[in-house]
């Protein structure tokens, strides 16, 4: 019961007049940005966390985490119109919500995915009220070796379950703590890694440079590499007919709505995985589960519904780890965590103790978020496809203006502008060689968390490792985290001979 | 491509070594009773970077990885084009802030690629150009008391100053 009591103050405080207009200002920014080809949640709350400056703390991540949901809901917007993802968490919706268009029935399949989104962000809000607290709770007893065990977890999960190329896997984490351990040694004081002696460097680098850096001008690039061709926007028509009778359909997919929100949910939670790999997975599964197989990629609906409630789902899952343990569970969420430090918060457990107007701000906003969402979503179909029309070559240099000036506002300093601008470039030229650059982001958010949570633990175990596994918590996350960086490392080098010799 | 692999694990390689070098000016051992040196964590992490890289590069030359087996060029004529220009331009835009404040910057980075790249009409380039640099002046200056960068100009925003204050 005292989880309702902490619901319903958080009730009264995102409708307080200034957080609802967040939540509806968040939304409607969220779905244009996520209905834009190419840019998705992480891009979205990178560029504008900044800006967020503006506004109380509880206001801002209630603006950011409308945001996150509201791009979850647009993303599906151009997969189903113009046959491009609009962030790679919707890519599984083009399978289906394309050939639909394609049809003439647009309307129906964008109406699908927003009932669909709905669905599967409340079942993830459900979900989310009833374990955070209890998980909030049973962390407040980790210690140092506890905590730096989890964040190893958090990484192992890129190794072990990524799915992108393991030796740039680890190269891309490795980097982010690095750059995560420059200016100043926090135990003795002592610069450190100070490049070329410059004084910029003498700061720690503002995880927001490397985030807008990669999130703003790398991807800006990226799509404007990628969208050189032209599209074909279909044509939806709305009316109140039509949605009425894609309501009456949309009954028949109750069952993968439920599967897409419960999968999307538990893949949200865990660090690596979030909302790609939990839409891909629902709609993988949706067509196994399903009597007629081979109707899928034709324009079923049920290949809508699941992968879409499944990234709503997941969007809500990743913010579990993050809020409760202080261990995000995507990039979005690895920007919203680097916000929070920003704001003068201590992620972790001690949130739900001390910070109970935040948590639970939060919280009860992602309810109405969720309903607002739908609301815009469905009433606004006509704009969110005028958006889609806009020519990227106005889109592009405002975007590129938003980085240069975020990169600039957090920390008041040109050499943070420059940084970001290498990061980008780089950051651009490596992602064309697939090396993944989440696990940089997540590790540059994490790095000055996980280091005084390792040398804590080395000085009480008078420099032994053991302390990370004869712990009754530490111990188990340390070995599953192991098992799951060298499982992969094994099977590399089982594989290694056969793949060479067929070759002569 | 395959150049590209390889060159750029290399780079990494190098740049590891660097790295490694630079966390060594700091102790990187055990010192008792403090625990690790200042340098050890970065110091082992660029260690880990640099066997990765090692491992990318070998990996590249024994044709393992996608991108070390494909004959694409690592950017065609057309994308290197339009990536110089746009990476140029903010380069440019981002030099010229020291000198001509970001709000002049910003204007003329958005004439030249919303007029030369797009080939947007002068109307709207000009709508975008004043528009923009009013916005920010507004958001950052006048409600987030963050002052951004004015260069060699800041005489000119004397009398707008005066109005605020």
């Amino acid at each position: 019961m005292e989880i309702l009591q902490h619901l319903f103050d958080g009730f009264i405080i995102a409708f307080q007049p200034l957080n609802l207009f967040m939540i509806i200002l968040g939304c409607t920014m969220g779905l244009f940005i996520g209905a834009m080809p190419g840019l998705g949640s992480v891009n979205g709350v990178a560029i504008l966390l900044p800006l967020t400056f503006l506004v109380p703390k509880t206001a801002a991540i209630i603006f950011l985490g409308s945001l996150y949901y509201g791009a979850m809901y647009g993303g599906a917007i151009s997969s189903i119109m113009l046959g491009i993802p609009g962030a790679s968490t919707a890519v599984a919706t083009t399978f289906d919500g394309r050939p639909l268009a394609l049809r003439g029935e647009a309307d129906k399949a964008l109406i699908a995915a927003a009932m669909a989104s709905f669905v599967g962000g409340t079942i993830s809000v459900l979900l989310f009220t009833g374990f955070a607290p209890p998980l909030a709770d049973f962390a407040l007893r980790f210690g140092s070796p506890e905590i730096f065990a989890l964040m190893l977890l958090a990484f192992a999960t890129f190794v072990g379950l990524g799915s992108d190329d393991i030796p740039k896997t680890i190269l891309s984490i490795c980097i982010g703590l690095v750059f995560g351990a420059v200016g100043v040694d926090v135990i003795t004081g002592q610069p450190r890694l100070v490049f070329f002696d410059l004084p910029g460097f003498m700061r720690p680098i503002n995880f927001l440079v490397l985030a807008i850096g990669i999130y703003g001008i790398g991807e800006m690039l990226w799509v404007i590499e990628t969208n050189k061709g032209e599209v074909l926007i279909s044509q939806a028509t709305v009316s109140i007919k039509r949605i009425v009778e894609t309501f009456k359909e949309l009954g028949q997919t109750v069952k993968m709505m439920l599967m897409g929100s419960f999968l999307g949910y538990f893949v949200g939670v865990l660090p690596a995985a979030g909302a790609t790999p939990g839409s891909l997975m629902a709609y993988g599964i949706a067509k196994t589960m399903s009597d007629d197989p081979s109707s899928f990629g034709k324009g079923n609906l049920n290949g809508i519904v699941a992968p879409e409630a499944a990234n709503n789902a997941a969007s809500t899952g990743s913010m579990l780890p993050m809020l409760t343990l202080g261990i995000p569970g995507s990039p979005t969420t690895a920007i919203l965590l680097g916000g929070m430090v920003m704001w003068g918060l201590e992620p972790g457990p001690m949130l739900f103790v001390r910070e109970t107007e935040f948590v639970w701000g939060l919280i009860a906003s992602l309810y109405v978020a969720n309903f607002f969402a739908l609301l815009i979503n469905v009433g606004f179909i006509p704009m969110f496809i005028w958006v889609l029309k806009l020519p990227f070559t106005i889109l592009a240099p405002i975007i590129f203006v938003l980085c240069i000036v975020g990169g600039f506002a957090p920390t008041d300093s040109m050499h943070d502008v420059w940084l970001m601008l290498i990061f980008g470039v780089v950051g651009y030229m490596m992602r064309k060689l697939d090396y993944p650059m989440a696990p940089a982001v997540l590790a540059i958010v994490l790095g000055p968390l996980a280091e005084p949570a390792l040398r804590q633990s080395l000085l009480i175990s008078d420099g032994s490792f053991a302390i990370f596994f004869n712990r009754p918590i530490a111990g188990p996350i340390t070995i599953v985290a192991l098992i799951l960086i060298f499982l992969p490392l094994i099977k590399f080098f089982r594989r290694a001979k056969p793949y060479t010799e067929p070759q002569r | 491509m395959r150049k590209a692999e390889i060159v750029m694990g290399l780079v990494m390689a190098v740049f590891s070594i660097y790295l490694m070098w630079k966390s060594a000016e700091l102790p990187i051992d055990w010192i008792p009773k403090k625990g690790p040196g200042g340098g050890a964590y970065p110091f082992w992490l660029s260690a880990i970077m640099l066997l990765s890289a090692l491992a990318i590069v070998i990996r590249g030359l024994l044709g393992k990885t996608p991108e070390s087996r494909s004959t694409e060029p690592y950017m065609d004529r057309q994308t290197l084009k339009l990536f110089a220009i746009v990476a140029g331009s903010i380069t440019g835009a981002i030099a010229l802030t020291h000198i001509i404040s970001m709000y002049f910057a910003v204007a003329l980075f958005l004439i030249f690629y919303m007029r030369f790249l797009g080939g947007h009409s002068w109307k709207t380039v000009a709508g975008f150009a004043i528009l923009t640099p009013v916005f920010l002046f507004v958001f950052f200056e006048a409600a987030l008391k963050v002052t951004l960068p004015k260069g060699y100009v800041e005489a000119l925003f004397y009398p707008i100053y005066g109005l605020m204050y």
